[in-house]
């Protein structure tokens, strides 16, 4: 088990690397650095010192890969890939284009992320598994026929227009919670009570329906079959057999989330005003902050990349079928 | 004079290469008989119209051109306008030129706020003006309930009569195909009895027609969705998002099939190192959130056009360029999914005796790929593309609202709730250009989302055995 834990991290470290290398081309090498000030600082009427100034305060003025000016070690070390991207593997991440830490903020911004990233994955999950498996115990009714329409209804409306319309609906029209804000401690919930309603309901149809074609693969196999003919109720059926294979899958595709949930969502957060990492990260793209960007995406990939070690390991811990290899 | 832009060429490529496709299927019957599956789906086909519809819309805006200007320059050749317009503008002129002077509510024949004005006889008096052009012919702004009324009398009556015509030929041609009369064949649509579903395909065309036809007369004389903060026509609107939204969902798949397809089977069918290359190349792009990457993407390319201006003279081509790159920026991050189906698919089939019996008798690699594996991997291809069509289109209006979608001069669904969004704050509230970016947007991904589950069930062999039974009867499941 420890030597299957260890080899899957070791693993990890070349997909970070590509990450790096991605990330360090994206920003540094389809565009220069010039190319970034000329664009901060207004594409026109700028001198050269405004532009060596801008670089020199980011520390972009190092070069790229290699500085021959240097000696020993500092050729490789005073570049702005290793002061840049490889410093990302300590999470160093420097500071934004308006001076603060990066690090810093991204520390105190992960609460309001995580304290609507939870509520909303714990709820989404227990709702969508329940009705998920009502539709499939009703399969072939009218029940599951309009529930089944109801989902590919509701996936066809765009995430955008459930927040909208959430918002206009609870906020405006009854009055009942602020439209947006946030507040830390227990006044948070009030904040928070429509981000994760709405967040349930732009999920239900995809997830629903994923979750329901899960348990009727589940029902179609032998062993149901089984099951039904030595005489076990459909709802013993349902629990004790379907719904535990069944999760398996789901199981694997829940893990893997959940690391994710440090990033927030980038869509609700700048709606509702949740100053979370996904706001952080939506004001860095619409303020063209390169620093703030860059490293979102490296802590984005550094948590998938956890999501995937952590679904395989629960894969082998639920489903005694798979062997550690 | 014709104007070519690139995202035209790249939906006419795809026009041209799906006649193909079809042409080439009509003429083996073992790949057609999954589409007759599809054909004689109820749900899938009436999808299928209403996709249509929205494709001719799209189509007839992919042609673009520069109008010819009053007079002629000393040389005495023709002038052209710096503006570029497509069929569908022109089509719809009024509805492009006639703008008010900002927001004015549906069917409005006055403006949505007070203005000042002044009196004939003299004096100043604020109140609600006339709109320029909505309700502008006619006389008593009374009337308008009235006229509204028998124009969608009129439209629906027309309606009414191009179904019946159009269900007569229909009848006629089934009842001559299979050598019933037509009254007899106009019983079996009626019943449903037909195997390919004529009753719910005209259903859907005539629901079509019924809220076509009466709009289309209405817009003549009003703003049947009403106008925007600029006074820009929100009908006007919704239709040129269309095309920029099927540009989105078709024109990425085009960016992606190359490295999905080439990759994905390479991986699966040679094993070893090229496998370990191609799977750590796919994982690495995995590994970075979609989002993220395609912000970072799209923000590296904004500063590529901005440090090239004299590549795009005019804002429409800067703004199909951004478009382009956007689909080629979606297409590469989203090509992995895809090459990880196939990959397995492609290990599966590697391993199988006709496989074998094809190295046996000494068939080079890119024979066995492009003869054996390629047809056998295509309804996974296939099924791949119509289901990712519809989250594309739902992509745009994100990424638009996180400022990495399409040039903000682009008319789109992302650009229209955008601007739409902060209007639902004003008092009376401006609820239209929401509402019909909404309505819009939900009857295409819907029809998407329909189809898209019609060609799933017919090509997935998967559903046709095992878990058949229960996911039929769930219908759309």
């Amino acid at each position: 088990m420890l030597a299957y834990i260890v080899r899957r991290c070791l693993y990890a470290v070349p997909i970070l690397i590509g990450v790096n290398l991605i990330t360090f081309a994206l920003f540094f090498v389809v565009n220069t650095p010039e190319d970034m000030a000329r664009m901060q600082l207004g594409a026109k009427r700028v001198t050269p010192d405004a532009i060596e100034k801008w670089k020199a305060e980011r520390g972009y003025d190092r070069p790229l890969l290699w500085n021959g000016a240097r000696a020993g070690a500092a050729r490789l070390t005073d570049t702005i890939f290793f002061e840049k991207s490889v410093r990302l593997f300590a999470f160093d991440f420097g500071n934004a284009d308006d001076g603060r830490s990066i690090g810093h903020e991204i520390r105190t911004r992960m609460w309001p992320s995580l304290a609507l990233a939870i509520p909303s994955f714990l709820v989404g999950l227990a709702v969508y598994v329940s009705c998920a498996l009502v539709l499939a115990f009703f399969r072939a009714t009218y029940l599951d026929f309009w529930g089944v329409v109801l989902c590919v209804a509701m996936m066809s409306v765009s995430a955008l227009f459930y927040i909208i319309g959430g918002q206009f609906l609870v906020s405006k029209l009854w009055g009942l919670v602020p439209i947006s804000g946030y507040q830390p401690g227990p006044d948070a919930v009030k904040f928070l009570v429509l981000p994760v309603l709405i967040a349930l309901v732009a999920g239900f149809g995809a997830e629903v329906r994923l979750f329901r074609t899960f348990f009727l693969e589940e029902m179609g196999k032998d062993y149901v079959r089984t099951a039904r003919a030595k005489g076990l109720a459909e709802t013993a059926v349902l629990f004790g057999h379907v719904l535990k294979n069944g999760a398996i899958p789901i199981l694997t595709g829940v893990v893997a989330a959940i690391p994710k949930l440090f990033l927030g969502s980038l869509v609700a957060e700048s709606f509702f005003g949740i100053p979370g990492l996904g706001s952080y990260t939506i004001d860095a793209i619409q303020a063209q902050d390169f620093a703030v960007v860059r490293s979102m995406v490296f802590l984005g990939s550094v948590l998938t990349i956890l999501g995937y070690l952590l679904a395989d390991l629960s894969y082998t811990l639920v489903d005694p079928r798979v062997r550690f290899e | 004079m014709p104007v070519v832009l690139p995202t035209d060429c790249a939906v006419w490529l795809l026009v041209a290469a799906a006649v193909a496709f079809a042409l080439h299927v009509r003429r083996h019957e073992h790949l057609a008989a999954p589409w007759q599956r599809v054909a004689r789906s109820a749900s899938g086909m009436s999808a299928l119209t209403v996709l249509a519809a929205f494709v001719l819309v799209g189509l007839l805006d992919s042609l673009h051109f520069r109008p010819q200007l009053e007079g002629r320059d000393r040389t005495g050749e023709a002038v052209y306008a710096v503006e570029v317009r497509s069929v569908l503008d022109q089509l719809v002129l009024p509805l492009k030129t006639r703008s008010e002077r900002t927001y004015s509510a549906p069917l409005a024949t006055h403006a949505y706020s007070k203005e000042t004005a002044e009196l004939p006889g003299g004096g100043m008096a604020r109140d609600y003006p006339r709109l320029r052009y909505g309700g502008a012919h006619l006389a008593d702004p009374h009337e308008r309930d009235r006229d509204v009324a028998l124009t969608v009398a009129r439209g629906l009556l027309l309606a009414a009569a191009i179904m019946a015509l159009g269900t007569w030929i229909g009848a006629a041609v089934v009842g001559r195909r299979h050598g019933a009369s037509t009254a007899a064949a106009w019983r079996a649509i009626r019943r449903g009895e037909t195997a390919f579903p004529w009753r719910a395909i005209l259903l859907t065309k005539a629901a079509l027609l019924a809220v076509a036809l009466p709009a289309a007369l209405l817009a003549a004389n009003y703003h049947v969705l009403g106008t925007d903060k600029v006074g820009q026509d929100v009908l006007y609107l919704a239709l040129k998002s269309i095309r920029t939204g099927l540009v989105i969902g078709t024109v990425t798949t085009l960016v992606m099939l190359p490295f999905a397809v080439l990759l994905g089977i390479t991986a699966g069918y040679f094993k070893g190192w090229i496998d370990d290359l191609i799977q750590y190349l796919y994982t690495t792009i995995n590994s970075i959130p979609a989002v993220l990457l395609i912000a970072a993407a799209v923000l590296m390319m904004q500063v590529y056009v901005d440090k090239h201006p004299e590549l795009f003279p005019t804002t429409a081509q800067r703004a199909d360029f951004r478009l382009l790159m956007l689909c080629a920026i979606l297409g590469v991050t989203t090509w992995t999914g895809l090459a990880r189906l196939l990959r397995g698919e492609a290990l599966k089939l590697r391993e199988l005796e006709y496989i074998q019996a094809a190295h046996a008798f000494g068939v080079r690699h890119a024979r066995v790929i492009t003869r054996h594996i390629l047809p056998n991997v295509m309804h996974i291809v296939l099924i791949t593309l119509v289901m990712d069509f519809s989250g594309l289109v739902l992509a745009e209006a994100v990424l638009s609202y996180v400022g990495v979608g399409v040039d903000p001069s682009m008319i789109s669904f992302g650009t229209m709730i955008n601007a739409a969004r902060l209007e639902m704050a004003r008092e009376p509230m401006v609820w239209w250009s929401l509402a019909a970016a909404f309505a819009f947007m939900f009857v295409l991904v819907l029809a998407a989302n329909l189809f898209a589950d019609a060609v799933r069930d017919a090509f997935d062999p998967r559903v046709r055995v095992g878990a058949a039974p229960a996911l039929r009867a769930g219908g759309a499941g």
